[in-house]
Formats: C-alpha cells, sequence, structure tokens
C-alpha cells in the first residue's frame, strides 16, 4: 500500500498560498479520476457475480486486494493531494499505514486467521 | 523536514510561521489520520477474527445485500469526488459552487448513513442483533464506527457550508476545506478497505 | 478542523454574505482577560503553565498511589495479613498501577515535555494553544472520574492490564471496570490530542536554523514519545471500546461463551502497552541527557547515536509486545520470534547507557542532587534492563511469569528509570520554572532515602520472586518463607515515603526561603547548555522577545563559550549578554479561553451518564458540542484583549487556531 505513492515527485509545494492549487488537477480531470474509481469499483462488485470466483478463492483474492489498493492509492494520491503536497504528510500517513498493517497482519496471524480461509 | 521556511510573511516566532511552510492545522490533520489508521487497523482485525465465529444466529455474510452495498458504497466514493470539487470551487474563489458541492458532498454522506441504518434494520430483522453472536458484534462495531466518522463529517460539511453562506468562509481560507475534505476522503478511502474486505470477500 | 473567523483587520470583499463585523464569539462568556488568581489558571492556554498544571496533578496523584502502594505493602508485611481483604486488594492494586503509570508517570512526562519542548525548539507557545489546555484538564478530569469509582461502588478491581474474561460482568460485577474502561478512554484524548499537538511543533515551530540533528536530546525523546502516542493510543482505544460494549451493550468480543478469544485483549492490550512502555521511560532518558553534560561539563557523548538509538527503541518498541504473552499459548514460532526482537532492543537502550556514561567519563562531574538523580537513573535501570533480558529468555520468562521478580522489574525500570529520571528534572529546571533552586541539602536527602528505599523494596521481590511468591495475590502462608523479605519490602516502601515527604518539605520550604530571602538564582544557575536558558528566570510568558537563529546544537553553550587554539572550551560572552532581556513588546500571544476547560469537563459526565443514567450523557454530549463550537468559533487571538506595549497597526493574520482532532470535530458555523 505504501508504495503507490513513492514514484511521486517530491514536491515541495507551500500548502500556504491559495496559488498552490495549479499543482493539481483540474475539476474534469478530478472528475475522470471518479469515473475511474466507479469503474474499478464496477469490476469489484462483478467478482461478486461470477461464479469461477466462488470455486477459485486465491484467485478472487488476488483480482480484490490488488483493486482496493489501487482504489486506495488513487484517492489518497489525488483527492488528498499527497501526490502533489508535502512529502511530510506522505510519510506521517504511511507510516500509520504501514504500522497498521504490519502489527495487526501479525496479530491476525498468530490467531491463524489466513490458515482456513 | 529541515529546510527553512519558504513562505515569508510572518516572521519566525509570529502566528502562522512554521519551519516546513506547511500550516500547523493540516499537518495535525494528517498526524491525526495516521493515528486513525491504528484505530480501524484494529476494529478491521477484530472483525477478521470473529467473522466466521457465530455459534447462534446468522453471520453477517449470510444477510450482506451485496448490490444494496454497492450502491451505498458507489454514493459514498462520488462524495469524494463531489468534496474535491468544492475544495477547487473555493480555491478559484468560485464561492457559489463551493457551496453546491458542499452540499451535494454532505448529502451524498447523508444518503449513505440512511443506507447504513436501513441496513441495519433489516439485518435485525433478519435475527442478527448486536448481542447475537460475536461475528455480529464486531461487524455492528466496524461499520458503526465507520458511519459515526462519517456523520460528524457531515456535521462538518454543514458547519462550513453555513460559514460559507455567512460570508465566513473567504478565499484565503480555503485550507478549512482542504482539511475537512482531508478528514472525508480518510473515511471514503477506510470505507473501500471496508467493502472489500468486510463485503467482498468471502 | 479550524475555525474560520472574521479578521479583526481590514474588512474582506466577500463575494456573498455581506460585511463582517468583529465578534465577540458566542457571547456566553465575555474573553477571561487575567493574569493572575485561579481563573487565570484555569482559562490558561500559556503552555508553560499547562506544564505546570500536569506536573503539580501529577503530583497529587503520585501520592493518591503510594498510599495504595504503602495500603499493599501494609497488607503483605507478614503472612495472612488483614490489612485488606481480597476483594479491596484487587482495588488497591489495580488503581495503584492504573495511578502510577497514566496519572503519573504519563502526566509527569507531559509536564516536562509541555513546559520544554516549545522552549527547547525556540517557540513562543506549542502549534495549538487552546487544545494544550484542552488536553490537560481532560486528562485531569480524566484521573478525578477514575478516582471517583472509590465512592460509586468500587474501583477497578481487574489489574491496569484488565485481561479479559475476568473483565466481564461475571467476575466484576462492580462498576470499576466501566470506569476503568472510560476513565482511561478519557485520559487517552488527552494523550492524544497532546501529542499531536507536540509533534507539530516540533516539526513546523523550530526556530530558524534548528535542522532535527540540532534539538536537544531531550526534545528528540519527546518527538519519539509522542509519536509513539500518537500511534499506540488507537490500539487501546478499540480495546477500551470493545470492553465497554461487551459490559454495557452486551456485546460478545471476550464472551467466550460465545465462541470469543480473551487472547484478542491481550494482544491489543499488550500491542499499546509496550509501546506505553517507552512512552514511560523515553522522556526520563531525554532529561538524563540534558543534565549528564551540564554536569559533566562535556557535549553529550555520541548525539547521533543518542537520537538514533531513542528512534530504534520507538521503531522496535513495535515489535516486542508478545513477550508479555509467553505464558498464554500463542505458539512456539511466535515465542521464538519475539524472544529474538525483545533482545534486540537491549542494543539500543544499551547504546545509550554506554554514551551516558561516556559523557561522564573524563569529565568535570558536580554531584548536584539532579546530577544524583540522573546518576541514579543509570544504575537503577541498568538493573532493571538486565532482569528484563532474563524476561526474554522464554523458559525462564515462563518460570517468572506472574510472580514478584516481575514487579521488581518493571518497578526497577519505572520507579528505577522514569521517577529518578523526574526529579533530576525537577531540581535541574525547577529554577527555570519557579526562579529559585530547590535545597541541594534537602536534595541529598531525598536522593539518598530514595535509593536506599526503592532497593529495600523492590530488591528482595526478585528473591521472592523466584522463590515463587506470585504477584496480584492479596495474601500468603506462613512457612512460605517469604515472611522476612516481605517485611524488608514494607520498611522500603516506608523509606521511600519518607523521602518523598522531604521532597515536599523541600518544595515549601525553598519557597518560603527564597520569598524570605529574595533570593533569585540568576539566569543560568548550572551553566547550561540548550535554549530554554536563553530567556531569563521563570521564564516569561511569551518566553522569546525575538526568536533565535540556531546554528549549533547546545546553542547557548555556544554562544557563550568559544574555544582557544587548544580547543579548549573559553568564555567569550558573560550569560548576561546571551540572555534575552524578557521584553515582551510587539509580541502577541494566543488569548486565554474559557472553552478547554468545559470541553474537558462534558467528558466525565458522559461518562458517568453510560454507567447510570443516560440522560447525564446527553447533557455531556449537549456541553460537549456547544463547547466545541464555542472553542470553534473563537479567534484564537481576542481582537478585544489589549496587548502590552502593543502598536496596533500589525496585519496580522488572525488564522485559524484549532486543528482538529478525534474526539474534537469542532465544527464552524455561523451561529450568534
Amino acid at each position: 500500500m505504501a508504495t503507490e505513492t513513492e514514484h511521486a515527485e517530491p514536491t515541495e509545494a507551500v500548502a500556504h498560498s491559495a496559488d498552490h492549487a495549479h499543482a493539481h488537477p483540474s475539476d474534469s480531470q478530478y472528475v475522470l479520476i471518479a469515473v475511474v474509481l466507479a469503474f474499478i469499483t464496477g469490476a469489484e462488485v462483478l467478482t461478486y457475480y461470477v461464479d469461477f470466483f466462488k470455486d477459485h478463492f486465491p484467485i478472487l483474492l488476488l483480482t480484490l486486494i490488488p483493486m482496493m489498493i489501487i482504489k486506495f492509492a488513487i484517492v489518497a494520491a489525488f483527492f488528498m493531494h499527497l501526490r502533489f503536497d508535502n512529502k511530510l504528510f506522505r510519510r506521517v500517513f504511511i507510516t500509520g499505514i504501514v504500522l497498521a498493517t504490519i502489527v495487526y497482519m501479525i496479530v491476525l496471524n498468530i490467531f491463524h486467521v489466513f490458515k482456513h480461509s | 523536514m529541515s529546510d527553512v521556511a519558504i513562505h515569508h510573511d510572518p516572521k519566525p516566532g509570529e502566528h502562522g510561521w512554521t519551519q516546513t511552510g506547511v500550516s500547523n492545522e493540516k499537518l495535525g490533520m494528517w498526524v491525526f489520520l495516521g493515528s486513525e489508521c491504528l484505530l480501524f487497523g484494529g476494529l478491521i482485525s477484530t472483525y477478521m477474527l470473529y467473522k466466521g465465529t457465530a455459534l447462534k444466529g446468522p453471520k453477517p455474510h449470510d444477510l450482506y445485500d451485496i448490490p444494496f452495498t454497492s450502491v451505498s458504497s458507489f454514493v459514498l466514493l462520488m462524495s469524494s469526488m463531489t468534496m474535491v470539487l468544492a475544495l477547487s470551487a473555493i480555491q478559484r474563489g468560485d464561492h457559489q459552487r463551493c457551496r453546491v458541492w458542499l452540499a451535494t458532498t454532505a448529502l451524498l454522506g447523508a444518503t449513505f448513513i440512511s443506507g447504513q441504518v436501513y441496513e441495519f434494520t433489516s439485518f435485525v430483522k433478519e435475527g442478527m442483533g448486536y448481542t447475537t453472536n460475536t461475528a455480529a458484534s464486531s461487524f455492528y462495531t466496524l461499520t458503526g464506527f465507520h458511519g459515526v466518522h462519517v456523520s460528524l463529517g457531515i456535521v462538518m460539511l454543514m458547519s462550513l457550508f453555513m460559514m460559507s453562506v455567512r460570508g465566513r468562509l473567504p478565499q484565503e481560507k480555503s485550507e478549512v476545506v482542504e482539511i475537512v475534505g482531508l478528514y472525508w476522503h480518510f473515511v471514503d478511502v477506510v470505507w473501500i478497505l471496508i467493502f472489500t474486505v468486510v463485503y467482498l470477500i468471502p | 478542523m479550524a475555525i474560520i473567523e472574521a479578521p479583526d483587520s481590514a474588512p474582506l470583499a466577500l463575494p456573498s454574505g455581506g460585511t463582517v463585523a468583529p465578534h465577540q464569539a458566542l457571547g456566553v462568556f465575555s474573553r477571561p482577560g487575567q493574569s493572575k488568581g485561579w481563573r487565570s489558571w484555569i482559562t490558561s492556554v500559556d503552555h508553560k503553565r499547562v506544564g505546570v498544571l500536569y506536573g503539580a496533578s501529577a503530583i497529587l496523584f503520585f501520592l493518591i498511589g503510594g498510599m495504595e502502594a504503602l495500603l499493599i505493602r501494609l497488607q503483605l508485611v507478614h503472612a495472612n495479613g488483614t490489612v485488606l481483604n481480597a476483594a479491596q486488594y484487587n482495588q488497591v492494586f489495580t488503581m495503584h498501577g492504573i495511578t502510577m503509570i497514566f496519572l503519573v508517570v504519563m502526566p509527569l512526562g507531559a509536564a516536562f515535555m509541555n513546559y520544554l519542548m516549545p522552549l527547547q525548539v525556540g517557540a513562543r507557545d506549542v502549534a495549538f494553544p487552546r487544545l494544550n489546555a484542552f488536553s490537560f484538564w481532560c486528562f485531569l478530569f480524566g484521573g478525578l472520574f477514575l478516582n471517583s469509582s472509590w465512592f460509586l461502588g468500587g474501583a477497578p478491581d481487574g489489574g491496569w492490564f484488565a485481561y479479559a474474561p475476568n473483565t466481564n460482568p461475571i467476575f466484576s460485577p462492580s462498576h470499576g471496570m466501566d470506569f476503568y474502561a472510560i476513565g482511561l478512554l478519557i485520559t487517552g484524548i488527552a494523550s492524544t490530542v497532546g501529542a499531536i499537538n507536540l509533534v507539530v511543533t516540533v516539526i513546523n515551530l523550530r526556530a530558524p536554523g534548528m535542522s532535527l540533528m540540532k534539538m536537544p536530546v531531550f526534545t528528540w525523546m519527546g518527538f519519539v514519545t509522542q509519536l509513539l502516542i500518537v500511534f499506540a493510543m488507537p490500539v487501546i482505544t478499540v480495546a477500551l471500546f470493545l470492553l465497554l460494549f461487551d459490559r454495557n451493550f452486551g456485546a460478545n468480543f471476550f464472551n467466550v461463551k460465545a465462541g470469543a478469544d480473551p487472547l484478542l485483549w491481550q494482544h491489543l492490550f499488550w500491542l499499546f502497552g509496550h509501546p506505553e512502555v517507552y512512552i514511560l521511560i523515553l522522556p526520563s532518558f531525554g532529561i538524563i541527557s540534558e543534565t549528564i553534560p551540564v554536569f559533566s561539563r562535556k557535549p553529550i557523548f555520541g548525539y547521533p547515536f543518542m537520537v538514533f538509538s531513542g528512534i530504534a527503541i520507538g521503531f522496535m518498541g513495535w515489535g516486542v509486545w508478545a513477550h508479555h504473552m509467553f505464558a498464554s499459548g500463542v505458539g512456539p514460532l511466535s515465542v521464538a520470534a519475539f524472544s529474538v526482537t525483545t533482545m534486540f532492543i537491549a542494543v539500543p537502550t544499551g547504546v545509550k547507557i554506554l554514551n551516558w556514561v561516556a559523557t561522564m567519563y573524563g569529565g568535570k562531574l558536580t554531584f548536584t542532587t539532579s546530577m544524583k538523580f540522573s546518576v541514579g537513573l543509570v544504575g537503577m535501570f541498568t538493573i532493571g534492563g538486565l532482569s528484563g533480558v532474563t524476561h526474554a529468555v522464554s523458559p525462564s520468562d515462563l518460570q517468572q511469569t506472574d510472580t514478584y521478580y516481575i514487579v521488581a522489574h518493571f518497578h526497577y525500570v519505572i520507579f528505577g528509570g522514569a521517577l529518578l529520571g523526574f526529579f533530576a528534572g525537577m531540581y535541574f529546571w525547577w529554577p527555570k520554572v519557579f526562579g529559585y533552586k530547590l535545597s541541594e541539602k534537602l536534595g541529598s536527602w531525598h536522593f539518598w532515602l530514595i535509593l536506599i528505599g526503592m532497593n529495600l523494596t523492590f530488591g528482595p521481590m526478585h528473591i521472592v520472586g523466584l522463590q515463587g511468591q506470585p504477584r496480584r495475590t492479596y495474601t500468603y502462608n506462613k512457612g512460605y518463607g517469604f515472611d522476612f523479605w516481605n517485611m524488608i519490602e514494607t520498611i522500603g516502601a516506608f523509606i521511600i515515603a519518607l523521602a518523598v515527604l522531604v521532597f515536599l518539605v523541600n518544595v515549601f520550604s525553598s519557597r518560603a526561603k527564597a520569598k524570605r530571602e529574595h533570593i533569585t538564582v540568576g539566569n543560568d544557575p548550572w551553566d547550561a547548555r540548550s535554549l530554554e536558558w536563553m530567556v531569563p528566570n521563570p521564564t516569561p510568558a511569551h518566553n522569546f522577545d525575538e526568536v533565535p537563529v540556531v546554528a549549533h546544537l547546545d546553542e547557548f553553550w555556544h554562544r557563550k563559550y568559544g574555544e582557544d587554539e587548544n580547543g579548549r572550551p573559553v568564555r567569550v560572552k558573560a550569560t548576561d549578554d546571551v540572555v534575552q532581556a524578557g521584553d515582551p513588546t510587539g509580541v502577541h500571544l494566543p488569548s486565554p479561553s474559557y472553552w478547554p476547560i468545559v470541553i474537558a469537563a462534558s467528558l466525565p459526565l458522559i461518562g458517568y451518564g453510560i454507567i447510570f443514567n443516560l440522560g447525564f450523557a446527553a447533557l455531556g454530549g449537549f456541553v460537549l458540542f456547544l463547547g466545541i463550537y464555542g472553542l470553534g468559533l473563537e479567534p484564537s487571538m481576542d481582537p478585544d484583549a489589549a496587548h502590552p506595549h502593543d502598536d496596533h497597526d500589525d496585519t496580522h493574520d488572525d488564522a485559524p487556531a484549532a486543528a482538529d482532532d478525534e474526539e474534537s470535530h469542532e465544527e464552524v458555523t455561523a451561529s450568534e
């Protein structure tokens, strides 16, 4: 989940002035991003109706989890401006996400949650 | 992090000056969101642990109405778009449109919450109360926490709307909209996780 | 989220909504303006006053927690003690733990960090002054809420660790554990808000030129501590909510009958609990990293190692939690993995010990009281650290689990570590805060009594622990061979009590003496090194007249001393030429506010409501709502306040001051 923002160029954009908006996408680009998000959501929902995935659980996981991560990344990078903003914000947020993912994964693993599912 | 301030309006020590050039409020919001990751991580993990344990009564997975939830997920996703459009409008100084988008975002959020209320009541009718089994408890707690976050977001959006109507939200204060927006998008991002992990993965 | 109010100067050309009149927020309270008297304290948003309030409240709770400790020791002084019965003992030892951890050591750390971190980075205040005041009141009311349980049907009795399923209503039928859950949620809000505040302060408000690697070690350790709080508090928040819902709304998270796994509690608790251990100790590590260089007249040895070992401790603290659960059947792989990480975490701690010793090595040591406490910390913490490594070895840990050996270990690190460090800090910074020194003579008594007392109390616990005396048990039988050492422990505990008494006498007599004889300490009593000493003693309300531009680590020292041709330090400037005059001309400070205490007061009300009657909760919720809007709509700087020596022609922006945080989604509306 952390990697998606790393390709973003480190902009040291100053958040204070209103003119920093020039780095941000335009309204039509925002709409386009939303369309992409809607499209991915549609694909996610589709897996529910396709019988193939009912018998192939690992493949379902391999389909759904990347889509979820991509959606997450798009919202964080564009709507939350992480791609354009000071990289300080990115660091703080990614620390939280990575820390949460690692420690809770370990907890669930100790409970053998991933074994039978 | 160590680079010295880029903008020069306030002098060091004065109100509004920061070493990094980013505002305190925005940084504070991001730190808070980093903290929230661990909160929702804990709740999601609890659900993952218990989603299969139900000694009596139906499990959430027996009751999910995926088409319905898909629609409400879509609504919340679109509210993120309207939120960012509101920000973009106020940054341009287009207050009229900012208000329209703020109101739309709040409305979409409210639609999502109504959907959740409907979902909860129908689940209870089908025999899965909060105390029925561990899976039910953890499902309601996780989605309930998320719902409370959305509701608080709606209150904030309504407040922004009222401020804007009263003329207290000038263009140079657009950062307030941005900060509320960050919170709103975060709540949306959490729902992206919940929708996949809780609803779609059996 | 930030707050918008009408700027007081130059009405904006707004596209709509008409003109904006300068407004008085809400008009419920007129803005407080006092600078003296109790009202000025409850409305103060000054980080220094908030720090002092934190310290004073923590010492009050320290006395309460200490009395609980004495009760425990009286009960155990000989076999089959009758001072307390089993139920009372459970409450007393639970409250002793909760009080000492959440209401003493954490807030003492907060006291030092609040007072010193802004000064050490060269800021006039923290990033969000009103939220800072809110944190303090929230902590105080949370602590009082917890302690009110004594009079409302019984205190928490499940231990500070509150293991499920012991905490469910069958095994713990009183409201105690509800008080525990809600009380800790309230103090958790306080910690989180305070932590976000200080993290932002350190990142954003450092003086020009102060890069991260020029920050004093104390500020660094405080920064790591606050980050740990930011990320650890939500974990216990989850656990406490689950417990609360289990007990009050019939949820099934820890209900074994419904198929729940009680180990979930332990994981969540220790996932928070182990970072918490470092939250307790790191501020003290920071304190003695300031005092030891000053009293050795040497710069800290290996500054970057000091910083990075602190960061390493912060990170690794997240990977060792299951060593608290070796006896709970987490599986051989987990046990092995967590054994290894636990042994590894001793390394950065060892680096710190080495650096302190190396700082003292070859230095010109002055054994002031503060230095004695600092050296005491190094020694005592090392003992505690070594016994800690013995727990990392899981076979030996299985032998030690739930015995007094564990109690000995964590008292050596928390009492011998954290608390001795705080005393070192108090003696060191007392002149900074209050303008007079504490008596060195009484201080010496204080130190030696506490050192002897703590070793008598906690030392023998190693022995009886290995002999098998179980902790958390209210009595033991004759003939187990525990009698002698328990007697010694109780004597030690009373020596500690005496030492604390000496400290209190010292505080009051030194103050009286300073008043009587008009003693002032001058501006630099210890020939110190860091920025906080560049302002007069006691610190003026506005901190710095002019924010210094920083070029060195130990900036203050480098302004006083240069080097001769042999590289030896020589005085280049008199202290008084370096220290600022304390002239507040032209400085704008945030105005005091009633709202922080109002918002904080609403939280215990909601707590009582959940336990007893939802009507209270509704009332509390209403006050909370009102308070948040009040805070949100009030300008952080009162446009009507008279600024002394101020020319009102500047056009500073009354920008939004309060940030958003989890419980205060303060909204902004245009209510009048």
